[in-house]
């Protein structure tokens, strides 16, 4: 088992001849994930690297069978391709698109109300199931098959966790990046719910930034419901407030969202804080051996 | 991004926001010239700074007669303003706003924000007018409604008048604050705000409402469509290292410190800042040069980082996934060259290409420290700047 994608996930990307798209499409092949088909209106009946194009997406699903699509449409355009990938009952849609305007994301998220559609992103790296199914950016050769779920809302924040991991020789469930946006379509909640019903997860590392609640809902949520251990990383404790820190949600504004608080909340919650990035490897570490789950995480 | 005050009453007006009668001077002259053409028998000279607690720095003075406009614009134009919102340098004024006084009854908030819980814009009201909102927050939190609003029918009227009668507008005058309302979150929509801020808003003497004074900040990532919104940025009011980072699609924003940092990702650039910091180093900036980096931007990157001259060396780290290592490479090696970089520079890849990367770096015959890990690149760059 494992959350959201496994080797059965049968992916389309949408935007498939942009430069970006391509060369991560081939990465993406590369791992061993079922690229099915690509849309790119105009371009449908050709081909990229022996991949059929559609010029629509409820097309390539029904010509493939597909249930994931991944976007990198450009930003002025993505948030009509989430839109599209809803209208096709997509079980999953990663939007890997950064720049998206806000005011798009919140009719996204209206549209998709009610609706079947997962939407994780946008602004984030995609979803990975080491050895069976990696959509999105990061780079597959960090990843090792195992038991710890990892959920970030930063990117690179994720590969240093899970490099971090894989290094000392504990693999993962499935690695989630949420995206760095104010308006998401998957939060921490979420993926926390998955990992903890997901038999193949044993413990959950999560990471976080400055800016809105998020995390301080996701730690009350965890003392409430999760039965598996849970540590943390907050990122930007010396951001000056006021800033926007590179992500749109990362800012601190009235006093909240400082990583102080986020880390006292989590702290309360149960949730051990890696001190520095460079250690939220070992702080997981330490706490499978605490909890006598080390060895079964171990990869042997 | 954000405007002055006199450009967003403007946007307010063009959609038919009521908004006193005002002009911009951006010298005394122009000054006296604008009350003449108002005519009104008391007019308001307010300092136009992107910046809150202009009123209590000395900013805005109201003046009975040309006279005391020409006095007043004399004083504050050139003047520095020190608000809560400025820092400790404050701002040079080079604009102001000359604006028709009014006969204030009482003074009342609205605010338009984007709540991050419901993935919806919700607009906020209060009757305590004038103050910020964070300590009436605080304070007394009663007195704060809100009305989240569904995209599709927009801010309803009910929800409007609903907000009106809960901070007590007077009866014949809600239909005007309805529409000021319903006015505002036109604006806020269609010119794609991810702020709008009017305090205080207020009945007059006559049972008006309008907006004393507008505080409009707009998405950066919706300014590819709102082109006349990205005309009105005020280069004066930005950091111009910052400036100099956006044009090149970087996210930079100066800190105090001698470390440059050049990072990928917002969130291990913000990391990185933390395990310097963690190592008793102090960051001179965040710097995010995001996704689809090129040699080129990288090299401008350099150039931003070296143009502030606390830096006294600089720490590279990345963690490539959609950005691939080799292509920073060629960026920092094609940097150091064209730019003759002789403070420390230490470097650390990881991620996609990352050998590529290494090869090059190594291969280009470079002072360069290179490192495993972020720790390691942080502690060695601490070590070098000493």
């Amino acid at each position: 088992m494992s959350v959201y994608i496994n080797k059965d996930t049968k992916v389309i990307v949408q935007g498939i001849t942009g430069s970006t798209a391509l060369f991560h499409t081939k990465q993406m092949v590369e791992y061993g994930t079922q690229i099915v088909g690509g849309v790119t209106p105009g371009k449908g009946g050709t081909e990229v690297e022996g991949i059929p194009v559609f010029n629509t997406v409820s097309e390539a699903v029904e010509a493939t069978g597909a249930n994931a699509s991944v976007i990198y449409v450009p930003a002025p355009f993505a948030a009509d391709a989430i839109m599209e990938a809803t209208d096709a009952d997509m079980d999953l849609a990663i939007c890997i698109t950064e720049h998206i305007p806000v005011l798009d994301m919140t009719k996204v998220k209206r549209y998709m109300q009610g609706k079947k559609t997962r939407l994780v992103g946008p602004n984030c790296p995609g979803v990975i199931t080491p050895d069976e199914c990696k959509i999105g950016i990061m780079p597959g050769y960090i990843h090792k098959k195992g038991h710890v779920g990892v959920v970030s809302r930063s990117g690179t924040l994720t590969y240093e966790a899970v490099h971090q991991l894989s290094e000392a020789g504990v693999g993962q469930s499935t690695a989630v990046g949420i995206g760095g946006d104010p308006v998401n379509g998957t939060d921490f909640i979420d993926v926390l719910k998955a990992f903890n019903e997901d038999d193949d997860t044993e413990a959950v590392i999560m990471i976080g930034e400055i800016g809105g609640t998020a995390e301080e809902e996701a730690a009350e949520w965890v003392k409430a419901n999760m039965n598996k251990p849970v540590v943390g990383f907050i990122g930007g404790r010396t951001a000056p407030p006021g800033k926007r820190m590179g992500h749109a949600g990362a800012i601190i504004s009235g006093g909240k969202g400082t990583a102080d608080e986020k880390i006292r909340v989590m702290n309360e919650c149960g949730i051990e804080v890696a001190e520095t990035p460079s250690v939220m490897g070992e702080t997981l570490i330490n706490v499978l051996k605490e909890a006598n789950l080390f060895e079964k995480c171990k990869t042997h | 991004m954000n405007i002055h005050e006199y450009q967003g009453k403007q946007i307010m007006r063009d959609f038919g926001v009521s908004v006193p009668t005002g002009y911009v001077a951006y010298t005394v002259d122009e000054a006296v010239e604008a009350a003449k053409k108002l005519g009104s028998d008391v007019t308001v000279v307010k300092a136009q700074i992107h910046a809150g607690g202009r009123g209590k720095a000395g900013g805005v003075k109201i003046a009975k007669n040309l006279d005391e406009v020409r006095t007043y614009a004399d004083e504050i134009l050139g003047k520095t303003l020190v608000t809560h919102q400025t820092g400790p340098e404050g701002k040079e004024v080079k604009r102001l706003l000359i604006e028709e006084g009014c006969d204030i009854k009482r003074e009342y908030y609205v605010g338009l924000v984007l709540d991050r819980a419901t993935s919806r814009v919700t607009m906020m009201a209060s009757e305590e007018g004038g103050t910020e909102i964070e300590e009436v927050a605080e304070a007394t939190p009663e007195k704060i409604f809100k009305e989240v609003i569904d995209p599709v029918t927009g801010l309803t009227p009910f929800q409007a008048r609903r907000l009106a009668f809960n901070i007590n507008i007077p009866k014949e005058s809600v239909g005007k604050a309805v529409k000021f309302m319903l006015g505002l979150y036109d604006v806020f929509v269609k010119k794609d705000c991810s702020i709008a801020e009017i305090n205080p808003l207020v009945t007059t003497g006559d049972g008006d409402v309008l907006a004393l004074d507008s505080k409009l900040n707009f998405d950066d990532n919706a300014l590819f469509r709102q082109k006349d919104v990205a005309d009105l940025r005020d280069f004066d009011e930005e950091d111009p290292k910052e400036v100099e980072a956006s044009k090149y699609d970087l996210s930079y924003i100066a800190l105090d410190g001698n470390i440059g940092c050049m990072v990928n990702g917002a969130g291990l650039a913000m990391a990185t800042m933390d395990t310097i910091k963690h190592y008793s180093g102090d960051p001179a900036n965040f710097l995010d040069v995001g996704g689809g980096a090129t040699a080129e931007k990288v090299t401008e990157a350099f150039k931003i980082i070296l143009s502030d001259d606390n830096v006294k060396g600089i720490f590279v780290n990345i963690f490539g996934g959609i950005m691939k290592c080799d292509v920073i490479a060629e960026g920092v090696v094609e940097a150091t060259q064209q730019i003759g970089l002789t403070l420390p520079l230490v470097v650390r890849l990881e991620g996609t290409n990352v050998d590529a990367g290494k090869k090059i770096l190594k291969e280009s015959g470079l002072n360069i420290t290179s490192a495993d890990s972020m720790a390691e690149g942080a502690q060695k760059i601490v070590e070098l700047v000493k």
